[in-house]
């Protein structure tokens, strides 16, 4: 059957229709869909782990008991699977196992645009990189033929374009392979040095077979043009682009197996066309391995490094005439994301900024905490950083920072890696306050149950993690719980738990206010007889609050009542509204 | 048939990906070659916000570029005007004309453009402007007004308004088909 599907749930579909068994993955933009949707399949198992690393291991564990296996991430989550990542190279598989990985050039939803291809070439791994969502199931299907037939992990690499663009696709039936009996095999499988030692060699022919199945496969193939003067070699998105802008009139060889790479295909491809040029985004993956094959060409040097391609990019480049048309003479102010309005962290953060504290935040919705009017964030770097980073702040600050400085950080983030950190605080004895912005769900990534929710990815009752005993067990003494809807209890908390001299978490509590079963309030009225318009209620930065002909106004179609805005009125002109 | 591009435009929130999901499903319908490209994740929070719709016999790039599109249907009078510049000269603004600011005009530090529709008419687009909250409100939600602005694109398409219908059956949840069926014939037809 023909059907529009995202490129996550096309290779969702390539999972199903291969046999996979288990899915592991941790949620995350561009990248989530792909897990969503295998859930959605009762042949699959599928799961949110806390972690990649997590996911990963579970993964392989799955492939080694002899079925088809899955995990999913994005780019900076392959960061934290890096580290079985490396070994499983080693080890290869029992049955098939896919590493799913889904870039963000243009960091649409991501703290930086690193290029997850250069893991392929490190970890000597196979990759293969479709360029739409038929290639996306195609590429998932064959991609587990070659992880049985080579014996390999192999990495899957979307990107945000792929993972989510809706393309045609032609679905077909689910097959069921036999499971591959698991045996103990010791010098295969248990990576101690004597035996990886002798792993090791079995990698590097690995690899080299795998070059060689490069030259001949149809992922990797050539398109002839009517002009030989320029031959482009592209991948992905990339070489959508290209198509859109040159038609057939350029010959293109379109790499759908990134790594390891067709050395002669490549050197034959060049020697057919007067300039070689290669367009890929983010580095020049392609074009380094072709330099080091001493080939010349047009690369990066036309290319941007920085951001994604598109068609008029890439037409520019190209000595095509790009598209332009006319924006409207006017300064359009900017839309950035904000915090929803009732969002539970508004007013945490509001706190932490009225005691212009310095807080070291993390990856989250709360991460828009840094914008003003809250503007309450010093640093965001990676998952877990917030609660690790507080420890070496106070640390290097011989106690001169104790009292002023907290963490931030996300429940689902928490479970993540922040956990580690903590235990880190409670061993090594700094005076941290960490907060915990517990709202019940993993939120940014488009609300995802996480251990601390009680409820599995298919939506089932669970086991709960408690956050309080948790925190007590590692060695945190004190733990309390506070309502960020209720400013006053907030700065009590912080401000008692920043005085006590010894580590404490701080849990602030209460569900997104998108979640479907959170009840909301009538939204407030402005009683403009008391209204003076001193924009205190504007401090809290609430998409349904502006203020207009020196009165405040209030956005019925946004407001949810959470009354964090009267807490900020002297003049009580905020109200619920049977009260006017 | 040269590729024909519709842009989505809107604040996040505001259901732009339902109206692309209709799309998609109805000219995939037709026989065409299609690619949605959406917005996940961050920017979904309350920012700005655009959907790509392509068609036709084959379509490499999911995205649209500067100049490209033959549509741009926006869900916010801001949005569209933020847009333009990826209208072709030959295009065509289908936009609300209702207005939600920005944070940075809610804090003071912008100011909401005046006059909008006729600026965007002044810079030589056509433009057609319409409230679709108050149409949307008047279909039962308004959280309808992505089906209001589909109603006033399908104008602009040689189709039956029952494929557009057929298309909204197979992309709406039945609970809301009805409220949703309204929207888009009150859309077409006002």
């Amino acid at each position: 059957m023909k059907t529009l599907m995202l490129g996550n749930e096309a290779v969702a579909r390539g999972l199903y229709e291969a046999g996979c068994a288990v899915v592991s993955s941790y949620p995350a933009t561009p990248s989530t869909e792909i897990t969503e949707a295998a859930a959605k399949y009762p042949e699959i198992y599928a799961e949110w782990a806390p972690n990649e690393k997590v996911a990963m291991e579970t993964a392989f564990g799955a492939c080694l008991a002899g079925k088809r296996s899955f995990c999913g991430m994005k780019h900076v989550g392959l960061n934290v699977a890096a580290d079985p990542l490396f070994t499983i190279a080693y080890t290869g598989v029992n049955a098939g196992m896919i590493i799913g990985v889904a870039d963000d050039a243009g960091m649409h939803s991501s703290q930086n645009e690193q290029d997850s291809r250069h893991y392929a070439r490190a970890a000597k791994l196979p990759m293969l990189e479709p360029a739409d969502s038929g290639e996306a199931l195609a590429f998932t299907k064959l991609a587990y033929e070659l992880s049985e037939r080579f014996d390999t992990p192999v990495l899957l690499k979307m990107c945000t374009r792929v993972s989510h663009s809706q393309s045609v696709v032609e679905t077909g039936e689910r097959a069921e392979p036999a499971p591959v009996p698991y045996e103990k095999k010791p010098a295969k499988y248990i990576m101690m040095p004597g035996y990886a030692k002798l792993r090791h060699p079995v990698v590097e022919e690995r690899l080299a077979a795998l070059a060689e199945y490069a030259e001949t496969t149809p992922l990797n193939r050539v398109e002839a043009g009517s002009d030989r003067k320029i031959g482009i070699i592209t991948s992905s998105t990339s070489y959508q682009y290209v198509k859109e802008v040159c038609g057939d009139k350029y010959p293109v060889l379109k790499l759908g197996m990134i790594w390891p790479m067709p050395d002669q295909k490549i050197k034959e491809f060049a020697a057919s066309v007067d300039l070689l040029t290669v367009v890929e985004e983010l580095d020049g993956f392609i074009e380094d391995h072709c330099r080091a094959l001493g080939l010349a060409l047009a690369g990066k040097d036309y290319f941007s490094p920085i951001g994604e391609l598109s068609q008029n990019l890439v037409a520019e480049k190209l000595g095509a005439v790009p598209d332009s048309g006319k924006a409207l003479e006017e300064n359009i102010p900017a839309r950035p994301p904000v915090m929803c309005a009732g969002c539970p962290h508004r007013g945490l953060f509001y706190t932490l900024n009225k005691l212009k504290l310095t807080v070291l935040g993390d990856i989250g919705c709360y991460t828009l905490g840094a914008v003003p009017p809250l503007a309450a964030i010093d640093s965001t770097i990676c998952m877990g950083a917030s609660v690790s980073g507080i420890h070496g702040f106070l640390k290097a600050s011989g106690g001169e920072r104790d009292g002023k400085t907290v963490a931030v950080i996300g429940d689902s983030t928490f479970m993540h890696s922040g956990i580690t950190g903590l235990v880190n605080i409670a061993y090594n004895e700094s005076n941290a306050t960490v907060i915990i912005l517990d709202n019940s769900i993993t939120g940014m990534t488009g609300h995802q149950q996480n251990p601390t929710t009680g409820f599995n990815l298919k939506g089932d009752p669970c086991t709960k993690i408690d956050l309080e005993s948790l925190c007590r067990a590692v060695g945190i003494r004190r733990v309390r719980v506070v309502d960020p809807y209720d400013l006053g209890q907030c700065e009590t908390a912080i401000r008692e738990e920043l005085a006590v001299g010894e580590a404490s978490v701080i849990i602030s509590r209460r569900p997104c206010a998108l979640l479907k079963y959170v009840k909301h309030k009538a939204p407030l009225v402005v009683d403009t007889a008391k209204c003076v318009g001193c924009k205190a209620c504007m401090k809290i930065g609430c998409p349904a609050i502006s203020v207009r002909d020196g009165k405040a106004g209030v956005d019925a179609t946004l407001c949810v009542g959470c009354g964090v805005c009267q807490q900020l009125c002297r003049f009580d002109a905020l109200q619920a509204p049977q009260e006017v | 048939m040269q590729t024909k591009n519709i842009m989505i435009v809107g604040v996040g929130g505001q259901g732009t990906l339902l109206a692309s999901k209709l799309l998609g499903r109805l000219l995939l319908d037709q026989g065409y070659d299609v690619k949605v490209s959406e917005v996940h994740g961050m920017s979904q929070r309350g920012g700005s916000v655009v959907t790509y719709v392509r068609y036709g016999d084959k379509v490499y790039s999911p995205v649209i570029d500067k100049g490209e599109a033959d549509f741009i249907v926006s869900f916010e009078l801001l949005e569209a005007a933020r847009w333009l510049e990826f209208l072709r000269p030959d295009g065509r603004v289908i936009t609300n004309t209702q207005q939600i600011n920005p944070m940075p005009v809610i804090t003071g530090a912008a100011e909401y453009p005046e006059d909008l529709v006729a600026k965007l008419a002044a810079s030589g687009a056509r433009v057609d402007a319409m409230d679709a909250l108050a149409l949307a409100g008047q279909a039962g939600s308004s959280r309808a007004v992505n089906l209001v602005l589909m109603g006033r694109l399908s104008r602009y398409f040689d189709l039956p308004e029952e494929l557009w219908q057929q298309a909204i059956a197979k992309s709406v949840p039945e609970k809301f088909l009805e409220l949703n069926r309204m929207a888009f014939h009150l859309g077409r037809n006002s």
